[in-house]
């Protein structure tokens, strides 16, 4: 950033001390890396036997599973949540107190709630001791609810970004609040909603982890059996969290990409959080 | 009903470990972020990369991913965390559950809280700060008198968000062996396997008015520093 709110363009006194302060910050960073790399290597955590179950083809096909079923709970969660979404951000919408009022106390329910906790209540309620649905369903369940009523949310707020003047031209030629919605509010909604979408759907996928506590399946769950045969919970832990890494920075490499195409430079789209004060982002 | 009438010390007890993860937390990683955010928009570039790193690499990284490192695999180099049980203060000491639970929930909060802080100093106009040196105002003066004020006014609402999202985060910890109120939930649905919905709602409305009391908190400071903008 060339123009910082914070400080003039540097003279040259400044420009030495900054000098100064780069390579010493430099080699505190440096130090502090080559520290924990000493201190692995002291450990035995970089010889190559706690590794190598991550470049054997059969440790692979099981991790690349486990991520497969993490990547269906979170896609799945976040289909269903769109659904979920779309039905309580319109009835959020509705002029009528009585479909109004359930709706927005459904949403600041499961926005208040903690994921794990739903997650455990379906777990305990219908799942152990031979109930219906699997642990995988539970994360299902628990991720649809509380990302569904986020989505809601930046719904109606997607909604609410539409410039006014559409919905009222659309009224002066005699169309119905139904047909306003669907035929004129929400394709322009969907357009400023997307960028917010795939930032949830990355919220989804490291909410998928929590099906740890619940026995679901999962990248997280697969880390236990691969560390408790070789012993090897530093090397798994990276491996695994570096997987997370790369598939979340993508998804956001992708919503950046849609912010550009579809909404431009301007502002993220503002989602009122929990409690009703304006604007920030869920995390 | 009964399950919470009967055992209601445990659901106390529950929700004042999620409080105390929470406080402990919050103000860390309040902390922590600060430094983060000042290393990020300070004018050395080395800093600001490092902390951009940090940020990118702990916001996509799952939070029980963070507890595991933290819990699970830095014991194994050596890092139990477990000296903390030694320091005690009167009667009261930190265990080293509770411990390593606050070092995730802070290294992970703290990237959130760094993005909300620079966001908040993004949102000031650059003709504010361009005045201030017009009028002569030293670094130190444009920073406690025009920038920060201004700062704090627009950090606010994304800080309560990201602090809320604190407060569901701590249920967290119940995977790692602290009976905090979700580790209760199944503590209580395991004993009263009849009584599972009424437990959950009991359970909910703890943390409902806990995110409601800070939501309202930040509500009040926010219209507070609105009127003394005037």
């Amino acid at each position: 950033m060339s123009a910082s709110v914070l400080f003039d363009t540097p003279g040259p006194k400044a420009r030495r001390r900054h000098r100064i302060f780069t390579i010493v910050s430099l080699l505190v960073l440096v130090g502090f890396l080559v520290l924990v790399v000493m201190r692995l290597n002291d450990r035995g955590q970089l010889e190559y036997a706690l590794w190598e179950p991550f470049l054997t083809p059969a440790y692979l096909e099981v991790i690349l599973e486990a991520l497969l079923k993490t990547l269906q709970m979170a896609f799945g969660a976040i289909l269903l949540a769109i659904a979920f979404g779309v039905v309580f951000g319109i009835a959020k919408l509705s002029d009528h107190r009585i479909v109004r009022a359930p709706a927005w106390l459904v949403v600041e329910f499961f926005r208040a709630v903690p994921v794990l906790l739903l997650m455990t209540f379906f777990w305990l309620a219908f799942s152990i001791g031979g109930g219906p649905l699997s642990p995988f369903w539970c994360v299902v369940i628990a991720l649809t609810l509380y990302n569904g009523s986020v989505l809601a949310e930046v719904l109606r707020a997607g909604i609410n970004a539409v410039p006014p003047g559409q919905a009222e031209a659309a009224y002066a030629i005699g169309m119905r609040k139904s047909q306003v919605i669907w035929l004129i509010q929400l394709p322009q909604a969907v357009k400023i909603m997307l960028p917010a979408l795939i930032s949830q759907c990355v919220v989804a996928l490291k909410d998928t982890s929590l099906g740890f506590y619940i026995t679901a399946p999962g990248l997280t769950a697969v880390m236990r059996p691969i560390y408790l045969e070789f012993q090897n919970q530093v090397p798994t832990a990276i491996v695994i969290a570096l997987i997370y890494i790369i598939v979340n920075l993508l998804l956001t490499g992708l919503a950046t990409y849609l912010q550009h195409k579809l909404v431009g430079e301007k502002k993220q789209l503002d989602v009122p959080m929990v409690g009703g004060v304006d604007s920030g982002r869920a995390v | 009903m009964e399950a919470i009438t009967t055992d209601f010390d445990l659901y106390l007890k529950g929700f004042g470990l999620t409080v105390g993860l929470f406080v402990a937390s919050g103000i860390a990683s309040l902390v922590f972020g600060a430094l983060l955010a000042a290393a990020r928009v300070g004018p050395i570039s080395v800093l600001a990369k490092a902390s951009a790193a940090y940020v990118t690499l702990f916001r996509n990284t799952p939070l029980l991913m963070i507890f595991i490192f933290i819990a699970i695999a830095m014991p194994r180099i050596g890092f139990t965390f477990n000296f903390v049980e030694e320091i005690r203060v009167g009667d009261w000491n930190i265990s080293g559950f509770f411990f390593r639970a606050c070092l995730a929930l802070t290294l992970y909060t703290s990237a959130f809280v760094c993005e909300a802080f620079r966001s908040g100093i993004n949102a000031v106009p650059l003709g504010q700060a361009e005045a201030a040196r017009a009028l002569g105002l030293t670094f130190g003066q444009n920073m406690t008198n025009i920038v920060m004020p201004q700062a704090m006014r627009a950090v606010v609402p994304p800080l309560t968000s990201v602090q809320i999202a604190l407060i569901k985060n701590t249920s967290v910890a119940a995977a790692f062996g602290i009976a905090e109120a979700t580790a209760t939930m199944r503590q209580l649905g395991n004993r009263y396997g009849d009584q599972t919905v009424e437990i959950f709602f009991f359970i909910a409305v703890g943390y409902i008015i806990i995110v409601e009391v800070v939501a309202l908190g930040s509500y009040a400071l926010e219209r507070r520093w609105k009127a003394a903008a005037r």
